[in-house]
C-alpha cells in the first residue's frame, strides 16, 4: 500500500515539529505575538514616551527630552482635573444604565418571549451596530435638537428635552454600546440551565427572588464583561461630546483639542482613562469574575 | 539650521495701513523683529515636475479647474483636504506636500517654524494689483519685508442671528458675551483657540484700560481679561462649533439663537430668518493664502500651481465654490453673477475689511511692535483655551 504524497509530507511535518516543541510554539505563537508587541504594545510605548517629550512654544514641534511638566498640568489645572472627574462619572453612568436595561431585557428574551420574539428582538439589540458610528451621533444629535424629534413627540405631555448637555450625551453613549452589554447578558441568561429555575420555584423562590438569587451572580461575569467595552469605550469617546454634549468636554475633547497643538499634553492625558481602566479591570479581578469569564 | 535675525518694516505698518484703522499710534516705523529660519527662495522657472501635492480646505482644490492646470502644465494635482489650521500645520510637517492652504493662524506658525519658503513674486505674474489691498503684506504672511503667502480668499466672523427671535441685528457683540444676554444658553461660539482673538477684539471696544492694540498680541494681563471673558460666556454658550455642519443644524434646529458663522454657513443654512450683521465692535476673519513647504520636490509646480490659481477666473471659482470673497477683485467685473458674489461677500468694500482683525498666529514677539514686554504665544492660548470650558 502507498501513501500518496501530500499525506506523507504533511506527516513529516508534523513528525518534525513534534520533535521541535519550541519550534511548534513559535510557529503558533508568532503572528498573534507580532501584533501584540509589535503593533499594540510599541505604540502605546510611543504615546508614554511622547507624554515626557517637550514642545515649542510657538511652532508646536515636539523634541525628545524629559519633563514632568505635562503630568503637573493634568493634575493641577481645574480644568484638566474637572475633565477628567465628569468623564468617569459619564462612563459610569452609561454602564449602570446599559446594566439596568440588558438584565431584564436578557432574561425577557431567554426565558419569557416566543422563539420568534427572541430572534426579533436579537436583530433589533444588533442591526444598530451595522450603522456607521458618526450616523448613529448625528442621528441623536436630530432627535435631540430644539425643533427636533423628541420636542415634538413630548409636546402634547408639556415635556422639553434637556438641550444638549451631559444627560443626552449619557443617553447617546449609552445607545451606542448598549448592544455590547446586552448580547453577553442575554447570552449568559440563556446558559443557565432550566432545571435552576425548576429548584429555585420548588424551594419557593418567587420571581424576583429567583433573579436576584440564581440569576444575577450567575451572569456577573457577563455583565462584568459587557461592562468593561461600555466603560471603556465611553471614557474614550469624545464625538458624542461634540456633537450632543452642548459645551460639555470629556477627555476625549482635551486630547482631540491637543492632538495638533501638544502631543506631550495629549499623550499625557491618555494616560488618565487607560490608568481609569486598569482600575477597573484589577477590581474586576477582584471579584473574580475575570476567571470565570 | 541656520536662523537670521531680520528687523522688519511691513508688520506694524500693514496692521496701521491695512487692519486697525482705529489705533493711531502703531503708525511708526518701529518694526517687529520675528526670528526665521533662513530659506533661501526660488530664482527662476524650470520644468515642471509632473506632480503637486496640495493641503487644502475643503472646496478649493476641484476638478473644474485642476483639469486645465495639469493640461497646462502636466503637473498631476494630488489634494488632501484638512479640517483644521492644526491639522494642515502637522500634515505640512510631514514634509508628504508641496503646498498649503493656510490661514493666518497656520501661516506664521510654519513660516516661524521653517516648514516654508519666502516667494518669489516676480514668478507669480497674476499677483498682481487686481489682488485686494487688504490681502497684501499681512503680518501673517508677510515675515521681516518677504513675502510667504500668495492671497485666495478671506471672510469674516460676523455675528449670525435669527431675526425670529431677535426682532432684528443686534448691535453689539455684547448678546453672546455678557452674563445678562437675553439669549443666555441659545448662543454659539466658535471652537478654537483662536477663538480668545474675539474675546480680545471685544475687550478693545469695552475695556480700553486694558489697552489691547491688537487681539493677537496679549500679555500675560490682557490675555488673563481674554480668558475671564470667555469664561463668563461658557455659562451662557449653548454649543462650541468646529464642524460646519453642527453649527448649521444647530442654527437651523433652533438650538442656538446667536453666535459666530461666517457668510457661506448662513448661505447653506438656507433660510431666510437666519442673518449676519457686524457689530460696532468689528471681528476677526480669516485670510487664506498659499505656502510652499521648503521642503518641496515640486517647485515649479507650485508656483505655477500659485500663478494659475491668481487668475482672476480661477480665484473666483475658488471663491464661490467656497463661499468667501476672492483675493483677485478683477474676478468681480467678470460677471453679473461674480458680482453679486462679491457685493454679498464683500470682496471690494475694503471699508468693511478694515473692520475685520485677521487670524493671526500669536506669538511671544508683539505683533503691536511693543518691545517692554512678552506676548503670549499661542501655546499658551491653546492651554488656556482648555480651561475656559473647565
Amino acid at each position: 500500500m502507498t501513501i500518496p504524497t501530500a499525506q506523507k509530507q504533511s506527516k513529516s511535518i508534523s513528525t518534525f515539529l513534534m520533535r521541535k516543541p519550541k519550534l511548534r510554539l513559535i510557529g503558533l505563537l508568532a503572528l498573534p505575538m507580532t501584533w501584540i508587541v509589535g503593533v499594540y504594545i510599541a505604540s502605546l510605548f510611543l504615546l508614554l514616551i511622547t507624554a515626557f517629550w517637550e514642545v515649542d512654544s510657538f511652532t508646536s514641534l515636539v523634541t525628545p527630552g524629559f519633563t514632568l511638566e505635562h503630568f503637573i498640568n493634568i493634575f493641577t489645572v481645574p480644568a484638566y482635573l474637572a475633565t477628567s472627574f465628569r468623564t468617569l462619572l459619564i462612563a459610569l453612568a452609561v454602564t449602570f444604565i446599559c446594566i439596568l436595561f440588558a438584565v431584564p431585557l436578557g432574561i425577557f428574551m431567554a426565558k419569557i418571549a416566543q422563539p420568534w420574539l427572541r430572534n426579533f428582538l436579537a436583530v433589533a439589540i444588533t442591526l444598530p451596530l451595522w450603522a456607521g458610528y458618526l450616523v448613529k451621533i448625528i442621528a441623536m444629535r436630530l432627535v435631540f435638537t430644539e425643533e427636533g424629534f423628541f420636542n415634538w413627540l413630548m409636546a402634547p405631555f408639556g415635556i422639553r428635552g434637556p438641550g444638549f448637555s451631559i444627560p443626552i450625551v449619557i443617553l447617546t453613549l449609552t445607545y451606542l454600546w448598549f448592544p455590547y452589554m446586552a448580547l453577553p447578558v442575554y447570552t449568559a441568561i440563556r446558559q443557565i440551565p432550566p432545571n435552576l429555575f425548576d429548584a429555585s420555584s420548588d424551594l419557593g423562590g418567587k420571581g424576583f427572588t429567583t433573579i436576584y438569587r440564581v440569576v444575577l451572580p450567575l451572569i456577573v461575569p457577563a455583565i462584568i464583561a459587557g461592562s468593561v467595552f461600555t466603560f471603556s469605550l465611553s471614557l474614550g469617546d469624545y464625538l458624542a461630546a461634540r456633537f450632543t454634549g452642548g459645551s460639555t468636554q470629556m477627555i476625549g475633547s482635551l486630547i482631540a483639542a491637543n492632538i495638533n497643538l501638544n502631543p506631550p499634553i495629549a499623550a499625557a492625558y491618555s494616560m488618565i482613562p487607560i490608568t481609569f481602566v486598569v482600575i477597573y479591570l484589577m477590581v474586576a479581578r477582584r471579584t473574580g469574575s475575570l476567571e470565570r469569564m | 539650521m541656520k536662523r537670521k535675525k531680520l528687523v522688519v518694516l511691513s508688520a506694524l505698518s500693514a496692521f496701521a495701513l491695512v487692519v486697525s484703522g482705529c489705533s493711531s499710534s502703531s503708525e511708526d516705523s518701529s518694526g517687529v523683529e520675528i526670528e526665521v529660519p533662513d530659506i533661501p527662495m526660488h530664482q527662476a522657472m524650470g520644468e515642471f515636475e509632473g506632480e503637486l501635492n496640495i493641503v487644502n480646505w475643503s472646496g478649493f482644490v476641484e476638478p473644474a479647474w485642476t483639469d486645465k492646470f495639469t493640461a497646462d502644465t502636466g503637473c498631476k494635482v494630488n489634494p488632501r483636504v484638512a479640517g483644521t489650521s492644526d491639522e494642515m500645520v502637522t500634515l505640512m510637517r510631514t514634509g508628504n506636500y508641496d503646498i498649503v492652504s493656510a490661514s493666518g493662524d497656520a501661516a506664521l506658525r510654519l513660516i516661524v517654524g521653517g516648514d516654508v519658503q519666502p516667494l518669489n513674486i516676480d514668478l507669480i505674474p497674476n499677483f498682481s494689483d487686481d489682488i485686494a489691498a487688504g490681502m497684501k503684506g499681512n503680518v501673517y504672511d508677510t515675515v521681516n519685508g518677504k513675502p510667504y503667502g500668495v492671497p485666495i480668499g478671506r471672510g469674516a466672523n460676523l455675528l449670525q442671528y435669527n431675526e425670529d427671535v431677535t426682532g432684528g441685528a443686534p448691535e453689539s457683540w455684547d448678546v453672546v458675551w455678557e452674563s445678562n444676554s437675553p439669549y443666555a444658553g441659545k448662543i454659539t461660539a466658535y471652537d478654537a483657540p483662536i477663538y480668545i482673538a474675539d474675546a480680545a477684539v471685544y475687550l478693545m471696544y469695552h475695556k480700553p484700560e486694558l489697552n489691547i492694540k491688537n487681539p493677537y498680541a496679549l500679555d500675560e494681563t490682557q490675555l488673563a481679561a481674554a480668558i475671564d471673558l470667555l469664561k463668563q460666556q461658557n455659562k451662557i454658550i449653548g454649543e462650541y462649533w468646529s464642524d460646519p455642519v453642527a453649527q448649521i443644524t444647530s442654527f437651523v434646529g433652533g438650538n442656538t439663537v446667536v453666535g459666530t458663522s461666517w457668510e457661506v454657513l448662513r448661505k447653506f443654512a438656507g433660510k431666510d430668518n437666519l442673518k449676519t450683521t457686524l457689530p460696532i465692535e468689528g471681528s476677526t476673519g480669516w485670510f487664506d493664502s498659499w505656502l510652499v513647504s521648503s521642503t518641496t520636490k515640486n517647485i515649479n509646480c507650485a508656483y505655477a500651481w500659485m500663478d494659475y490659481t491668481s487668475k482672476p477666473e480661477v480665484n473666483g471659482a475658488i471663491a464661490v465654490n467656497f463661499g468667501m470673497a476672492p483675493a483677485n477683485t478683477a474676478f468681480c467685473a467678470s460677471s453679473p453673477e461674480a458680482q453679486a458674489h462679491c457685493d454679498t461677500f464683500f470682496a471690494e468694500d475694503e471699508e468693511f475689511f478694515k473692520r475685520i482683525w485677521p487670524w493671526t498666529t500669536p506669538i511671544e514677539t508683539c505683533v503691536d511692535g511693543r518691545k517692554d514686554v512678552k506676548c503670549t504665544s499661542f501655546q499658551e492660548w491653546t492651554n488656556a483655551w482648555a480651561t475656559v470650558k473647565g
